[in-house]
């Protein structure tokens, strides 16, 4: 099992936590991860991605061009990486976010009301959870219960009383995904 | 004062000794040219650390310049540093040697002009060392160019009309500029021209060493000095130039002492 | 062992650094590896040792001059730009046969360039960089796990030596997150006698004198001559390299650091497409192991030499492989990142050529 994701958004909307998550995941699913930024100027409000690759043999290059999962936080991010996406794969974005959704019909395509779900939630700044519960519906790469582990390690302890609210904005987003999941 | 100090008082009461080597002077001949203050400077400086009984405690380090072959004379650990880079490295050597005295001596060209930089910043930092700083107002090792300390319409090598303030400038009073900051603990500017002088200089050195103790901060001793071979005088007609030239834009005397709160304290 | 941990390259480093008993770091910020000098003013007031921020590049590689010839375990790090700077005090720091550890996590240049990974410091990092004639033992990382493993191996073979030996990483390396584990090291066992050191003059030596100045050129030319000596020693006894399917390989691609990850992926497609391709990855770049390379030279068809640059380490990969077969370049700059999809193309169209013709060619195609 290889699975290579991109996570993209605008920076602050939490792509690279989100992606930190799935990574610190399988090292306590005992897999091999690599977590790969992208860093500079993007951090400081620009768009920003990681790329994550969780596997059970060491990983081979931790930058590559062609993803199993795309998740797209943005329009900019879902137009830039819609076509990297391997045939029979996902993309799962934002659904607030994107005015032009994707044209694809060879890979599966999940549109996820994150942002509206964490106002519900009372906490806008979950959106990447809920976001990380969708995609984990979808892809079972770590077991939910990992990430709520993940999200001690992740978040400095002082945010630690945020974690059942986290855990909530998981299971909302793995409810916004319903039925089985194919490539159309 | 010290046991050395006794000894050599011991030694010319019993055979007439009226005057010796500091034990901690190699016995060497120096390069330096006929009449130069970096050898009386050399010597007062080793008659302090043998009066202080440092000479095992202290590490020095020697500059680009004239000086750059401090360590074939002067018998303590040495380290020689790159161009203007005496102070960054003596901030090595005390961050992992914090119980050792250390000085680094330098001149105009390396501390005022290359190493601006790391001399100011070693103030900042408080810096726990000792600067001895030798102000001639030239380049003695490249043969007499303009230092940054050259006074105005000097003729060097470099500046063979004379030094321009409009376009060099002018002279760098580094010293006073250290002393602003409030990491500097001391700073005073000296001469060796004179007995007198020499006296006084080696008092600032005793006392630079003493307040290193105390880790308070950085201690520069400057010192008004000559270059008779790169002012083309003689010896003696380059202390009667650096009177009238030099010491009139470096006047001696202590430029910044510790309070009495500040040495308690 | 110690547990896993999971890691930014610039972290590992700096946590191996204080494990494998840093006396004292002095660096400066730059992207990408900032990371270190902010890990370090964190955790060393707490575990014990030295670090300072510089007022320069400059003013750091001297500190490190000083606070090594004073007998500590010392590193600096930084990227392109500030590892210019430092050239001058590395040049002293070879000269006076002192110890320590410095990195250099590259970005894209020339000039002030991207921040973005590069490896076009290779020059740089493995011909001296400096001036006169002095080697670094370079070390060229290749996962998170080397960049903490070669900070050991790093400090261990710079007082073996006497010598400067530096880590050749990149902004991916040092940004990107990987597994990491921290290998038992007892710094107090390592610690060697340093009697050459300017800690002060006890009655029973004579005065010791760090430098690099001897004004008779009978002199200096004696220096050089150790110093030649100990490079040869180092040529002989501290090479590092690594293969990966290389036994049956017929294509044979050449990489270091992060270029040799990106080749395994391509590796992996190539081998699904049925051409048996193999890496050859130096962990030394200097010294560089050309007898081994030159002995895989022979059983492959091509070697094809990946870098993010304009073609830097393949100088070397032809003076290993002699014109044994012919050898290729292709490269990425500016912090541009070759796709593993990009290298096999680049690749299966030279295999063409060369099997196009009649033979193996011998001449050398770029």
């Amino acid at each position: 099992m290889t699975e290579e994701t991109i996570i993209a958004g605008f920076g602050g909307q939490g792509v690279l936590s989100m992606g930190m998550l799935l990574a610190y995941g399988g090292v306590i699913e005992n897999q091999e991860v690599s977590w790969m930024p992208s860093y500079g100027p993007e951090m400081r409000g620009g768009t920003a991605n990681c790329i994550v690759i969780n596997g059970d043999e060491p990983i081979s290059s931790p930058i590559v061009s062609r993803f199993d999962s795309v998740v797209a936080f943005n329009q900019p991010s879902l137009d830039k990486f819609e076509a990297a996406v391997k045939p029979g794969g996902l993309l799962l974005y934002e659904e607030e976010a994107i005015l032009n959704p994707p044209t694809r019909t060879d890979i599966t395509i999940i549109a996820v009301p994150a942002a509206k779900a964490a106002i519900e939630l009372k906490n806008q700044k979950v959106t990447n959870l809920v976001m990380l519960g969708a995609f984990l519906k979808a892809k079972g790469i770590i077991k939910p219960q990992t990430a709520v582990k993940a999200l001690y390690k992740v978040l400095p302890e002082r945010h630690h009383k945020l974690i059942p609210l986290n855990e909530k904005a998981l299971k909302r987003g793995a409810e916004l995904v319903r039925g089985e999941i194919t490539a159309n | 004062m010290s046991e050395k100090g006794t000894v050599v008082a011991e030694k010319a009461s019993e055979m007439d000794l009226v005057y010796c080597r500091p034990e901690s002077l190699l016995d060497v001949r120096m390069h330096y040219c006929p009449g130069c203050g970096h050898t009386t400077t050399h010597k007062i400086l080793m008659e302090v650390i043998d009066q202080l009984n440092i000479q095992e405690e202290t590490i020095g380090v020697a500059p680009v310049g004239c000086a750059v072959l401090a360590y074939e004379y002067l018998n303590v650990d040495m380290h020689q540093a790159a161009h203007g880079r005496a102070t960054a490295v003596a901030t090595g050597i005390k961050a992992v040697q914090p119980d050792k005295y250390v000085f680094t001596y330098q001149g105009d060209g390396d501390l005022a002009a290359i190493g601006t930089a790391e001399t100011i910043h070693s103030a900042n930092r408080g810096e726990n060392f000792l600067i001895i700083f030798i102000n001639n107002g030239i380049y003695g090792m490249t043969g007499g160019q303009m230092a940054p300390t050259t006074p105005i319409g000097e003729k060097t090598a470099t500046s063979p009309y004379g030094r321009d303030k409009k376009t060099a400038g002018a002279p760098i009073d580094i010293t006073n500029l250290l002393a602003q900051l409030p990491g500097t603990f001391y700073a005073t500017r000296q001469a060796v021209h004179s007995a007198n002088a020499v006296r006084k200089t080696k008092k600032a050195l005793i006392k630079a060493f003493e307040y290193q103790k105390l880790d308070k901060g950085l201690c520069i001793v400057e010192v008004v000095s000559n270059c008779p071979s790169g002012w083309k005088l003689t010896p003696y007609e380059s202390n009667e130039w650096m009177k009238e030239h030099m010491m009139t834009i470096y006047p001696l005397g202590d430029i910044k002492t510790p309070s009495k709160e500040d040495l308690l304290s | 062992m110690s547990e896993v941990l999971f890691m930014k390259g610039n972290e590992a480093l700096a946590e191996a650094a204080i494990r494998a008993g840093l006396d004292a770091y002095f660096g400066y910020p730059i992207t990408p590896q900032s990371e270190i000098l902010e890990y370090l003013t964190a955790q060393i007031p707490k575990r014990g040792g030295v670090v300072l921020q510089a007022e320069s590049e400059v003013a750091a590689i001297n500190m490190i001059y000083g606070a090594a010839g004073a007998g500590s375990r010392v590193m600096t790090t930084t990227s392109s730009p500030g590892f210019s700077l430092m050239q001058e005090g590395i040049s002293y720091i070879a000269s006076a046969q002192l110890p320590c550890l410095l990195a250099n996590v590259v970005r894209g240049g020339p000039g002030l360039g991207t921040i973005q990974p590069s490896q076009g410091d290779y020059f740089q990092a493995t011909k001296g960089g400096g001036h006169g004639d002095y080697y670094m033992i370079v070390l060229a990382p290749s996962t998170v796990q080397e960049m903490a493993d070669f900070v050991y191996l790093g400090f261990d073979l710079a007082d073996k030596y006497r010598t400067p030996v530096m880590i050749l990483a990149d902004g991916a390396l040092g940004q990107g997150m990987e597994k990491v584990t921290f290998p038992d090291y007892d710094p107090a066992a390592r610690k060697i006698a340093k009697p050459w050191a300017t800690t002060g003059k006890t009655p029973d030596r004579e005065r010791n004198v760090i430098t690099s100045l001897y004004l008779q050129p009978e002199k200096m030319e004696e220096l050089n001559l150790v110093l030649q000596k100990k490079y040869n020693t180092i040529r002989q006894n501290e090479i590092l390299w690594e293969e990966y399917l290389t036994d049956d390989a017929e294509v044979l691609f050449t990489a270091f650091g992060l270029a040799a990850r990106i080749v395994r992926k391509t590796i992996q497609l190539a081998r699904e497409k049925g051409i048996k391709a193999g890496l050859f990855r130096p962990k030394t770049v200097w010294p560089f192991p050309y007898k081994c390379l030159n002995e895989l030279a022979h059983q492959v068809d091509l070697i094809q030499d990946i870098e993010l640059n304009a073609g830097q380490m393949v100088e070397d990969v032809r003076l290993g492989v002699e014109g044994a077969t012919p050898v290729f370049f292709h490269g990425r700059m500016g912090g541009m990142i070759p796709t593993p999809e990009e290298v096999l193309e680049k690749m299966e169209a030279n295999l063409a050529t060369v099997r196009g013709r009649n033979g193996r060619p011998k001449e050398d195609v770029r």
